[in-house]
């Protein structure tokens, strides 16, 4: 399984990129995630977002799909592809440290 | 592993709700996973761009074998609309949007919504007849050019 190093840390994922133990994910290392998914800055509706999954995730062990998110994280659908263009939930989870959220919708 | 898809090109030619859910939910999947996607409604798909119809796609519950249901007693009235209510409830369960909500929602993923000049020529629809989310009415020719190197799907 890839190792990655992360803000000084060195972390397991999967073969997607996806954290393996989303324990090991700090904040700190939010911002090196995001640059190597093409998003150079995280800005205040982007750490709404990966806060969001973070909580969804604890609360219910799994990340929420675009819908959930567009209806429930304060961030409509036309603005999550614009903070996160290749995906919102799955560039989400990436940077958030998460598995990759399961849904049709 | 194979090189990821990277564009979708999806083709909507049916009016009936189980002709077009699958349809949407390919090409909002597309968008989730970062797939460019455009959808092109032909035909009687056009119904789901339509002002007046979008709100009112049935199941076909004649010549549908799927359904289990015998032909005559699918042809009397009322049952389709009573199959649609009745699997509209269980897609609200589940979170499937409504077909309306639905193309709002693509549309807002940033998918690219035609409609297919063969067909508005055929059933005498202008523009102004289709929801705001269609970005064009376009030819067969300008759908080649737009799904260049990559994927069409025919539904």
């Amino acid at each position: 399984m890839p190792i990655a190093n992360y803000a000084g840390t060195a972390v397991t994922l999967n073969d997607e990129g996806f954290f393996e133990d989303p324990s090991q994910w700090t904040e700190a290392m939010a911002p090196e995630i995001a640059r190597a998914q093409g998003v150079d800055e995280l800005t205040e509706p982007h750490w709404q977002v990966i806060k969001f999954m973070r909580t969804e995730y604890t609360e219910k062990g799994t990340g929420p799909t675009v819908r959930v998110l567009g209806k429930t994280s304060g961030v409509s659908v036309k603005e999550l592809y614009q903070l996160f263009p290749k995906g919102p939930a799955k560039m989400a989870a990436k940077i958030a440290g998460i598995p990759k959220p399961r849904g049709c919708i | 592993m194979s090189d990821p898809i990277q564009k979708v090109s999806i083709i909507v030619s049916k009016g009936s709700l189980e002709g077009v859910y699958p349809a949407l939910i390919m090409a909002n999947g597309a968008r989730a996973e970062g797939i460019e996607a455009n959808l092109f409604f032909t035909f009687f798909g056009l119904d789901v761009v339509h002002r007046s119809t979008i709100d009112h796609i049935k199941v076909a519950t004649v010549g549908n074998p799927g359904l289990h249901l015998a032909t005559m007693a699918g042809g009397l009235p009322g049952v389709s609309s009573v199959m649609t209510h009745y699997l509209e409830k269980k897609m609200e369960k589940l979170d499937i949007p409504p077909i309306h909500e639905f193309v709002e929602m693509i549309a807002d993923t940033g998918a690219g919504i035609y409609a297919c000049k063969a067909s508005t020529d055929l059933f005498e629809l202008a523009k102004d007849d289709l929801i705001e989310q269609v970005m064009d009415i376009i030819t067969v020719g300008e759908f080649y050019a737009m799904a260049a190197g990559g994927e069409i799907i025919f539904t």
